[in-house]
């Protein structure tokens, strides 16, 4: 990205203040060849594009990951939302929002009651899931175990937007949900995690009545240190009925179970 | 009162001017998410017929969103010059956008017919353009403003160094400064998106500027771009602010979405000019505005994205902004699904801002999910260069590190000035000559040695 074979090249010039890149991950000191970019620089634009595209559209396997869940001896199930297809999810953001009517029915079949409801979905990085959901699961689901609260079967969506977790929520009458979800892939980063959490989720929930940790990753957020924040931030929400704004405005007190 | 019309042995009606509007729309997919884009393409044709039939005059009298209900609106209408409407008060919409490509009508014919004109009768001929109508518009339009440099001269395209940090580092942002700075960018503003909108942090930015501006004595204005009310408090503590900066949304609805009223605008403007660090006559706020932002924040109330931008432009004109730009591909593909809908937003958007009146510029840009990549940027950014487009942005590498887009780089601004023998401001163009970043011709020369007064910039905090 420095230009640094710049020097093969007699055609295209480096920008002779490379060190400035001490300062900052932004794309300086490309070089340059006439306005345009040096070769590698330009390709290199390319790769990070390549990576965070095939993020985005490349199939989640619902089915493959609920096994893997299971396998671990975790109940999975695996549903999908009412987006049909990827150019769908993408356009019509509403029905990603809410449960396909099969899956709908099968999440309506008679199951134990939920306090907490554990939902994974691809969301705009099917890379970020299969790479950084099981880490988080692993350290999460024994935390939460641990409690003594139910937990719903862990939930895997396709095509699913952060307020699938309402629709799944409802249908257990959970007291409040967590969804693992795929974040929108940067260039520097198509593998970020994001964990939604929400109190008394229910179908019309806005954003401001959720809680978010996000950027979870193997640098940036460690999904191990993700999982413990969000075991603590669901504490706080059993031990307040609160999630999202209101939730941030009371006092941070040490949940008791945790200590 | 509705509207009709008969093609192919078919009559479509339109129960309003609103859905009159949104069906002739071309397709979008924010529109489509609404539920008020056409059903087929040729109800949209038929809708466009209607509309090209439809005398200026009826937009007087038919608003889309109530004057009782929506604040917007009646600074629309309030603010109508029925003088300046008097030149093409006879026109129809299809004899208007003829009106507008004749060889007659001529800069000063548009900029003084522009408050004559309402956002939706300029949405309206805009729905019945072809890009290269678009193109040829904008570009006899001439919109100059000023502040330290003068944007929007005949010839000049500007641009803003956007050098963006996720920690709002000030040696991060300095360090892309100067490399913006290297390559001859930033004559609009040195314009930092905040990752934290905070008072302390806009000051920190700001104070760090300032000391490059004072020790290179570069005609440049500053902007950190959080909210108005940060601003506000950062005028209160007595910081260097240049410009102030506020996202807008074309209803009252929507803008208190984004947590603004005219009223609150009206506030921010008054502050920014009593800094008085313009010269007379100046231009003290920058906006930015794209479509779908009213839907994304439920706020459309049942109008078509692209009339929604032009009322955003009603808006910003009551300020007399420095700087206006759309950011086109940044909602997202909810709104705008392709680089097709892109492009054409973006010339849409171009246009209707000069039309009104505004320096409009554009950040050409897209997202990682939408289904876009560099060349339609390229064809995007060349089509708006030879519409004249006020300024663009410019990136390190068209990669915002903190806002996780990708936009216009160093390198395009020096490419569309190339290829289409554009400059930079006066004013900035005789400051990079004088410093020797660029030599007598206004070649730029690369040399670092060129950054040794700024360096302080990275040693001192």
């Amino acid at each position: 990205m420095s230009g640094t074979d710049d020097k093969t090249l007699a055609t295209s010039s480096s920008d002779d203040w490379t060190w400035l890149s001490r300062y900052t991950e932004a794309r300086i000191a490309l070089g340059r060849c006439g306005p345009g970019l040096p070769t590698s620089a330009h390709l290199a634009f390319q790769a990070a594009h390549a990576e965070a595209r095939d993020a985005v559209l490349k199939p989640f396997d619902a089915e493959q990951f609920t096994a893997e869940i299971a396998a671990r001896g975790w109940p999975a199930l695996a549903v999908h939302s009412r987006a049909t297809d990827r150019a769908t999810y993408l356009q019509r953001p509403d029905e990603g929002r809410l449960l396909s009517s099969a899956s709908e029915a099968l999440l309506s079949e008679p199951r134990p009651p939920a306090d907490i409801a554990i939902v994974v979905a691809d969301g705009l990085s099917s890379r970020a899931v299969q790479v950084n959901a099981l880490p988080v699961l692993e350290i999460l689901l024994p935390l939460l175990a641990a409690t003594g609260r139910r937990l719903s079967p862990v939930i895997v969506a396709s095509q699913g937007r952060v307020a699938l977790a309402d629709h799944v929520g409802e249908l257990f009458g959970a007291s409040a949900s967590i969804i693992l979800i795929g974040e929108r892939p940067g260039l520097s980063a198509a593998d970020s995690l994001g964990l939604y959490l929400t109190w008394l989720p229910r179908r019309g929930r806005v954003d401001s009545e959720r809680n978010c940790i996000s950027n979870v990753r193997q640098g940036g957020l460690p999904p191990a240190d993700a999982a413990k924040q969000a075991a603590n931030l669901l504490a706080r929400m059993f031990q307040h009925q609160a999630a999202g704004v209101s939730l941030a405005r009371l006092p941070q007190l040490p949940p008791p179970e945790e200590r | 009162m509705g509207f009709s019309h008969t093609l192919g042995g078919t009559t479509y009606r339109f129960g309003d001017l609103r859905t009159l509007l949104a069906k002739a729309t071309p397709l979008r997919s924010g529109d489509v998410l609404a539920g008020l884009a056409a059903q087929d393409a040729a109800e949209r044709v038929a809708a466009r017929m209607a509309l090209a039939d439809l005398p200026l005059r009826h937009f007087l009298n038919e608003a889309v969103i109530p004057y009782e209900s929506d604040e917007v609106t009646r600074l629309i209408v309030d603010q109508h010059d029925n003088a300046a409407f008097a030149a093409v008060a006879s026109l129809t919409v299809g004899a208007f956008r003829e009106w507008l490509l004749s060889d007659a009508t001529d800069a000063a014919m548009l900029a003084a017919v522009s408050r004559g004109l309402t956002p939706e009768m300029v949405a309206a001929v805009c729905k019945i353009m072809r890009l290269q109508d678009l193109v040829t518009v904008s570009a006899k339009c001439e919109v100059v403003t000023r502040f330290r440099c003068t944007i929007g001269l005949p010839g000049t395209m500007s641009t803003r160094l956007q050098p963006n940090h996720p920690l709002d580092d000030p040696k991060g942002v300095a360090a892309s400064i100067l490399d913006g700075l290297m390559y001859g960018v930033g004559d609009a503003t040195i314009g930092i998106n905040p990752a934290s909108d905070d008072a302390d942090t806009m000051m920190r930015l700001l104070d760090m500027i300032e000391t490059l501006r004072l020790a290179s004595n570069a005609p440049i204005q500053s902007c950190v771009l959080a909210h108005v009310t940060t601003a506000l408090k950062a005028i209160e503590r007595r910081a260097p602010v240049d410009l102030v900066f506020q996202s807008l949304a074309g209803t009252e609805e929507a803008n208190r979405g984004f947590g603004i009223t005219l009223a609150l605008l009206d506030e921010a403007y008054a502050a920014a000019e009593s800094l008085g660090r313009y010269p007379a006559g100046g231009n003290v706020m920058y906006f930015e505005t794209g479509q779908g932002s009213e839907l994304s924040s439920s706020g459309h109330c049942g109008v078509d994205q692209q009339t929604l931008e032009a009322r955003c432009y009603a808006v910003a004109r009551r300020y007399r902004p420095l700087l206006v730009n759309t950011v086109v591909g940044f909602i997202g593909p909810e709104y705008l699904y392709d680089g097709k809908q892109i492009m054409r937003a973006g010339l849409e958007d171009h246009f209707c801002g000069k039309l009104l009146g505004l320096p409009m510029g554009c950040d050409v840009c897209y997202t990682n999910h939408a289904e876009a990549d560099q060349d339609d940027m390229d064809a995007l950014l060349t089509l708006l260069g030879v519409a004249g487009c006020t300024y663009i942005m410019g990136v390190p590498g068209a990669d915002d590190i903190m806002l996780n887009y990708q936009s216009t780089s160093f390198h395009d601004a020096l490419y569309v000035r190339k290829v289409l023998g554009k400059r930079a401001a006066p004013e900035f163009e005789a400051w990079l000559a004088a410093t020797g970043i660029s030599d007598a011709r206004g070649e730029l020369r690369f040399e670092p040695a060129r950054l040794m007064p700024a360096l302080p910039l990275l040693g001192a905090k």
